[in-house]
């Protein structure tokens, strides 16, 4: 049995809502999607119990009425994609600092571009956006229009 | 408090004359040494992830190439990678190989230029010129091969756009036995120049725990006993079917990522020396389709700072859903304050330039093959007249020189 097959046996065995819900895709790519309410439960479980040790960068989507976020955790050349998605407007994320420090730039580049707030992320400097950037401005939105900018130069 | 106790605050960039490209530093200083530090990016964000939303698949991959200067190779094969994978096209070996050259012969490029930038913070321009002289080599063997000294252009989704000739292969060989003897000098010097030595070690300090905790990736990573290199962990191009090694070192400061990037550079003459040998024949592309399938797929690369990640959501049309990037930088900016945790400020240039931030260097003319050395004028004009022939037309276009 190939790593990725037993990693994706021992998440099923652990959590049975995942069940028939992982995708493998070539040798060492995993993919999943769960509510998020039971979110911390599984990555912590493939941070602390699966060995996998970076996360390589959280991936935000506007999905419409919700946003939805890939959080790409690696252990060597495995990746586990492991999606959630939350109320766009509507509700907040959870940082996830206390298992990689590391990743408060990635919660920040989407608290900036796609407007969702991160509960527990420590006051920073803003990224990537500039500090004077119009407020309520989600680039990465799919109804955000660029000609927002040319009227305030226009202005 | 005594004033010499007291706290001084100042800003470098985000222009400054010593930064190459724009940074914010904010740093609180007691006497010399650095009490606190807070850096700011984002100064270069230009919306090229949304960009990639209202562009197809191909007007991508050359819009992504642009991402950087140095690592453009990195960013289109990464990209190019991922929707190759969502599309389930099978790439020629041959392209594989074709892409794997030219990778190294950006990392060859991209270290030498380090290792002179390295030289030059602390004083020692001789290395400075040494290396940058080097270079000049990789970026005209490049600019041959692929008709550009950056943004090569030489990928396509399903393969790349310009084949290998023998001829071609025959120099390639002669210059990187030139470079590899430079570089074995640059290795001598690393292990004997006492001054150099000095000046790094122990300057930028990142233990193996702090990088793992901030997620350093790359020559950075690696330095700090961290053996992780997406050739050898998530191969991808030729390089599962190549021999090298992971080089890695354990002093966890500005001398141990000099040795992994002079390491990596003798690797990379290595595995440019297999590619030219073992180059299977055949075709270098498969037709790709114009639409590609709904899917999703992430693709790593070992960029010669470190991991680059892009991740491409398809949607059934000929444009992406969303394509996400996230360059080495990016990963290897959350370890600069501990790296510079109780240094003084005089290191600050050093171990910043020590993750190896990326910067734009590509404003050059060349001689196009059978038109002899252009002025830029005429360089200009040669441009008017190519684009127009292809349906663009910037004749009344204003100068701004």
């Amino acid at each position: 049995m190939s790593d990725l097959t037993q990693i994706k046996q021992q998440l099923e065995d652990k959590f049975v809502y995942l069940k028939g819900g992982i995708r493998e895709q070539g040798e060492r790519r995993l993919w999943s999607e769960v509510s998020y309410d039971l979110f911390f439960d599984v990555f912590g479980y493939a941070v602390k119990e699966l060995g996998f040790d970076a996360l390589c960068t959280i991936t935000g989507l506007d999905e419409g009425e919700y946003l939805a976020f890939i959080y790409h955790l690696s252990k060597g050349g495995l990746v586990f994609n492991l999606k959630t998605k939350i109320l766009k407007d509507k509700e907040d994320l959870r940082t996830v600092i206390d298992y990689f420090p590391g990743a408060a730039i990635y919660e920040r580049e989407v608290v900036d571009l796609l407007g969702v707030k991160v509960a527990g992320l420590p006051d920073g400097v803003r990224y990537p956006l500039p500090d004077d950037w119009p407020a309520g401005q989600y680039p990465l939105r799919k109804d955000w229009d660029p000609k927002v900018l040319d009227q305030k130069e226009a202005g | 408090m005594d004033d010499k106790d007291r706290d001084m605050l100042i800003s470098i960039g985000p222009q400054h004359p010593a930064l190459k490209e724009p940074t914010s530093f904010s740093l609180a200083l007691r006497g010399e040494k650095i009490d606190a530090i807070q850096v700011k990016i984002g100064y270069n964000h230009r919306g090229i992830e949304k960009g990639c939303e209202s562009r197809t698949y191909i007007q991508d991959m050359y819009l992504l190439e642009r991402i950087c200067g140095i690592c453009s190779h990195a960013h289109s094969t990464a990209y190019v990678q991922a929707v190759e994978t969502i599309a389930g096209l099978q790439v020629p070996r041959r392209a594989l190989y074709i892409r794997t050259l030219i990778g190294e012969l950006e990392r060859i490029h991209s270290h030498l230029l380090w290792l002179g930038v390295a030289g030059h913070e602390i004083g020692f321009d001789t290395l400075l010129m040494y290396t940058w002289r080097d270079r000049e080599a990789v970026m005209d063997l490049l600019a041959e091969l692929t008709g550009n000294r950056v943004n090569y252009g030489i990928n396509t989704i399903g393969g790349v756009r310009r084949d290998l000739t023998k001829e071609e292969g025959e120099k390639i060989l002669k210059i990187i036995d030139k470079l590899e003897e430079q570089t074995k000098y640059y290795v001598q010097i690393a292990q004997e120049e006492s001054t150099l030595i000095q000046r790094l070690s122990g300057v930028g300090k990142l233990p193996k725990a702090d990088a793992l905790r901030l997620g350093a990736v790359g020559p950075t990573a690696r330095a700090s006993s961290i053996a992780f290199d997406v050739r050898k962990d998530d191969p991808y191009a030729a390089y599962g079917e190549l021999d090298f090694k992971v080089v890695s070192a354990d002093q966890a400061d500005v001398y141990g990522r000099t040795v992994v990037r002079l390491g990596e550079l003798l690797e990379a003459y290595s595995l440019i020396r297999q590619v030219i040998k073992n180059l299977p024949d055949g075709p270098i592309a498969v037709r790709a389709p114009r639409k590609i399938p709904a899917g999703e797929a992430l693709s790593r690369y070992e960029a010669p700072r470190g991991e680059d990640v892009h991740y491409v959501k398809a949607n059934g049309t000929d444009m992406p859903e969303r394509v996400k990037v996230r360059a080495p930088t990016l990963a290897n900016s959350q370890a600069i304050a501990k790296m510079l945790e109780d240094r003084y400020l005089a290191d600050l240039p050093i171990v910043v330039a020590a993750i190896d931030p990326c910067f734009s260097c590509t404003d050059r003319a060349i001689e196009v093959e059978g038109k002899g050395l252009m002025s830029w004028e005429k360089l200009r004009q040669y441009s008017i007249d190519w684009y127009r022939k292809q349906g663009v037309d910037f004749r009344n276009v204003k100068r701004i020189i």
